[in-house]
C-alpha cells in the first residue's frame, strides 16, 4: 500500500506525457485532461481517507532504507495540501478550454499544467530536502512555460523578470542544501531533524536556517522578497493566473512550515521573532498595494501578500492554536485565491477592461458572478461563517495566548483593508445604473460560473463545515509541533 | 555563391559514425563506468547537429524523419513507466532488478538490468530536447 504516497505524482505526470503525445487532437486532450485530473482526484481523496484511518503512506522509492533512498511522506497535512491542490487543479481544467484561445492550448497547455500539478504535489509530498529543490524546479519549469503561454510583449517583459528572481533563488536553495549537507552529511529531512536536535542547533545551523528561510520566503513572496510578484501574475491567461496564485506562493509557505516546525525549532527567540516581524511587514505592505490600484487582477493579486503574512504570523508565534490558524488559512487561501483569480479574469473578459473606473452595473448583466464575488470577497475578508474567518480567529487566539498584541492589531486591521479593497471591486464593478448599450455575453458567463461556483462551494464548506474540518487541521498542529512523530514514522526507530 | 565544403563533407561522414558509436557505447557503459543516459543523449545530439551543420536541414530531414519534438514524450514514458513496472510486481515505485544471462551467442555472459530501461527514456528525451532547441533556434528567421 506504499506506493500510494506515489499516486498523486505519477498521475499528472503520466497525464502531462500522454497529454503531449495526442497533442494534434486538441479536444481528445482536453477530454483527457478532464478525467484525469477526476481520477486523481478521486485517487487522492481516497490516500486522504486512508491515511485518516491507518496513519501516514511512507514510500520508500526504490525499496532503499529511509535515509539512503528517497522517501515519499504523506501524512496528514501533505495529503490536505494535495487534495486541495487537485480540487483546484479540477476547476482550472474546466475553464482553461473557455478562457484560452485554441492556439495557446494546442501549444502545451495541458502538459505544462499537468507538471505543475505534479510538481506541485511532489513538493508537498517529499521527505527530502534536495528532492524538494527538483520538484520545485519541476513546477517551475512548468510555470516558466504557463507564464509566456500567448506569448505578447507584456508577458515577456514580466516573465523575465520572474525567471531571473526564481533561478536565483534556485542557486541559493542548492547552496544552502550543500551547506546543510556539509554540516549534518545527510538530506533526508528527518535525519536531518534528528541530528541538528543532537547538537541543539549550533549557530551555523541557525544561520543556514534563515538562509533556507529567505529562499523558500522568495518563493512565498515574503516582505521584502515580494516585489517580483504583483506583476508577473497579472500578465498570464486568468486560469494560469489562478494556477500560480493559489498553489505557487503556497508551496512557499508550506516548506518554511515543515523547515521551522519539524528542523530548525532549537532557537526559537531569534528566528521565530524575525518571521512575526516581516510576517507584519508583508501584511502591510502588500494591503498597501491592494489598495494602492485600480486594476482589479492586481488588486487580487497583492491581496496573496497579506496572506502570506498572516500564514507566517502563525508560524512566528509557534503554538498550537496558531499553527492550527496557519494551516487552515493555507487551505482556505489556496481554494478561495483560486476562486478569486478565476473570478477577476471572467470580470475582466465579460467586461471587457480590468480598470475599475471604466466597468459599473455589471450585477444587472452577469447576477451569479457577482454574487459568488460578493461571497467569495467576504469569505477572504474572514467574515464569520466563512473559512477565513476561523483560520484568522486561530491565528489571533494564538497571537494573544503570546502577548503578542503588536501583530494581533496590525492583523485586524490588515483583514479590514482587505475587505475594503476587495469590496470596493464590488462596489464600483457590479453596483450602479444598467448600462443599456452594454453587450452581455450571457453563454460564457454561464461557462466561467460553474469552475468558480464549483470552488465557491469549496470555500464555503471549509467554513460552514469547520466542524468536519477543524478535528483533522488540530491533530495536523499537533504533530507539527512534536517533531519526534515525524522522524520515528520517517525513520522507524 | 556555395563555397567548396567537400573536405567538411568527407570527414563528417567519417566523424559522425565515430561520435554515434562512441554515443551508444557511452550509453551502454553507463552501469561499471562512466557514461550513461544523458552524456550519451548529448552525444548522439551533437553527431546529428553535425550532419545537419554540413549537408543542411533538407537532406537531414530526408533522412532522419522524426520531428524530434515528439520524441520528448516518448522518452519521458519510457522513464516513467520503468519506474512504475514495479507497480505490478507489488514492489515500491523505481524499483529496478537485473538478472545474469548465460550462454549468449557472442557476448557469452551478459547482466541486464531493468534500470537500463530508465536510462533509454533518459536518452531518448535528451537527444528529443537537444534537438528541439537546436533547430528552433536555428530555423528561427
Amino acid at each position: 500500500m506504499s506506493n500510494l504516497a506515489v499516486l498523486p505524482i505519477l498521475i499528472p505526470l503520466l497525464s502531462g506525457i500522454i497529454a503531449a503525445l495526442m497533442n494534434r487532437k486538441q479536444r481528445a486532450v482536453r477530454v483527457f485532461s478532464t478525467i484525469m485530473m477526476l481520477v486523481n482526484l478521486g485517487v487522492t481523496a481516497y490516500i486522504g481517507w486512508y491515511v485518516f484511518q491507518n496513519g501516514p503512506v511512507i514510500l520508500e522509492t526504490g525499496g532503499w532504507k529511509a535515509p539512503y533512498g528517497i522517501i515519499l511522506v504523506g501524512d496528514m497535512l501533505a495529503i490536505l495540501l494535495v487534495i486541495t491542490t487537485n480540487i483546484i487543479g479540477l476547476a482550472c481544467v474546466f475553464f482553461a478550454p473557455k478562457s484560452l484561445s485554441e492556439k495557446q492550448e494546442s501549444f502545451y497547455f495541458y502538459t505544462f499544467f499537468f507538471m505543475l500539478i505534479s510538481g506541485v504535489s511532489g513538493a508537498f509530498l517529499t521527505g527530502d530536502l534536495f528532492n524538494l529543490f527538483v520538484f520545485f524546479e519541476v513546477l517551475l519549469m512548468a510555470s516558466y512555460g504557463l507564464i509566456t503561454l500567448g506569448g505578447e510583449k507584456v508577458q515577456f517583459r514580466e516573465s523575465i523578470k520572474y525567471v531571473l528572481i526564481n533561478l536565483f533563488s534556485s542557486i541559493l536553495f542548492v547552496t544552502v542544501v550543500s551547506f546543510l549537507y556539509s554540516v549534518v552529511g545527510t538530506v533526508n529531512m528527518a535525519q536531518i531533524a534528528d541530528r541538528v536536535q543532537d547538537v541543539e542547533q549550533k549557530g551555523i545551523l541557525t544561520t543556514i536556517g534563515i538562509l533556507l528561510f529567505f529562499v523558500f520566503a522568495t518563493k512565498a513572496a515574503v516582505f521584502p522578497l515580494y516585489y517580483w510578484l504583483p506583476k508577473s501574475y497579472v500578465v498570464p491567461n486568468p486560469v494560469v493566473s489562478a494556477l500560480f496564485g493559489a498553489l505557487l506562493t503556497k508551496v512557499g509557505i508550506y516548506s518554511i512550515l515543515r523547515m521551522f516546525t519539524i528542523i530548525f525549532v532549537h532557537e526559537v527567540d531569534l528566528t521565530h521573532q524575525l518571521f512575526l516581524w516581516l510576517a507584519a511587514l508583508t501584511m502591510v505592505f502588500g494591503v498597501v498595494g491592494a489598495l494602492s490600484t485600480n486594476n482589479i487582477k492586481l488588486i487580487v493579486t497583492y491581496n496573496i501578500i497579506p496572506a502570506v503574512g498572516f500564514m507566517l504570523m502563525g508560524i512566528g508565534i509557534f503554538t498550537e492554536v496558531s499553527i492550527a490558524g496557519t494551516v487552515y488559512y493555507l487551505i482556505h487561501d489556496m481554494v478561495v485565491k483560486g476562486a478569486l483569480f478565476l473570478l477577476v479574469g471572467a470580470i475582466a473578459y465579460l467586461a471587457g477592461t480590468s480598470d475599475l473606473r471604466k466597468m459599473h452595473g455589471l450585477i444587472h448583466h452577469y447576477p451569479v458572478i457577482g454574487w459568488l464575488f460578493f461571497i467569495a470577497c467576504i469569505t477572504l475578508a474572514g467574515i464569520p461563517p466563512f473559512s477565513g474567518f476561523i483560520g484568522k480567529i486561530l491565528l489571533l487566539k494564538g497571537g494573544l495566548a503570546q502577548d503578542q498584541i503588536f501583530i494581533v492589531i496590525i492583523g485586524l486591521i490588515t483583514s479590514l483593508l482587505i475587505l475594503f479593497s476587495m469590496i470596493r471591486i464590488f462596489i464600483q464593478g457590479f453596483w450602479g445604473e444598467k448600462d443599456e448599450s452594454f453587450q452581455p455575453d450571457k453563454p460564457k458567463a454561464r461557462a466561467f460560473a460553474w469552475p468558480i461556483g464549483f470552488l465557491v462551494f469549496f470555500s464555503v464548506f471549509l467554513g460552514v463545515g469547520a466542524e468536519f474540518v477543524y478535528p483533522i487541521v488540530d491533530e495536523i498542529s499537533n504533530t507539527l509541533l512534536d517533531p519526534s512523530i515525524y522522524i520515528e514514522s520517517v525513520l522507524k526507530e | 555563391m556555395r563555397t567548396n565544403d567537400v573536405i567538411l563533407r568527407t570527414t563528417t561522414t567519417l566523424i559522425a559514425f565515430i561520435l554515434l558509436a562512441f554515443s551508444v557505447y557511452l550509453f551502454l557503459a553507463g552501469h561499471n563506468a562512466p557514461g550513461g543516459g544523458f552524456i550519451g543523449g548529448l552525444m548522439t545530439a551533437a553527431a546529428i547537429i553535425l550532419m545537419y551543420m554540413t549537408y543542411g536541414m533538407e537532406s537531414i530531414k530526408k533522412i532522419i524523419p522524426i520531428n524530434f519534438r515528439s520524441i520528448v514524450p516518448v522518452g519521458l514514458l519510457i522513464a516513467v513507466l520503468s519506474g512504475a513496472g514495479s507497480f505490478l510486481f507489488g514492489e515500491p515505485f523505481l524499483s529496478q532488478t537485473f538478472a545474469h544471462l548465460h550462454h549468449v551467442p557472442i557476448f557469452g555472459e551478459m547482466e541486464l538490468a531493468t534500470a537500463m530501461l530508465f536510462d533509454l527514456g533518459v536518452y531518448v528525451t535528451v537527444v528529443g530536447i537537444t534537438l528541439t532547441i537546436i533547430l528552433t533556434i536555428a530555423n528561427d528567421q
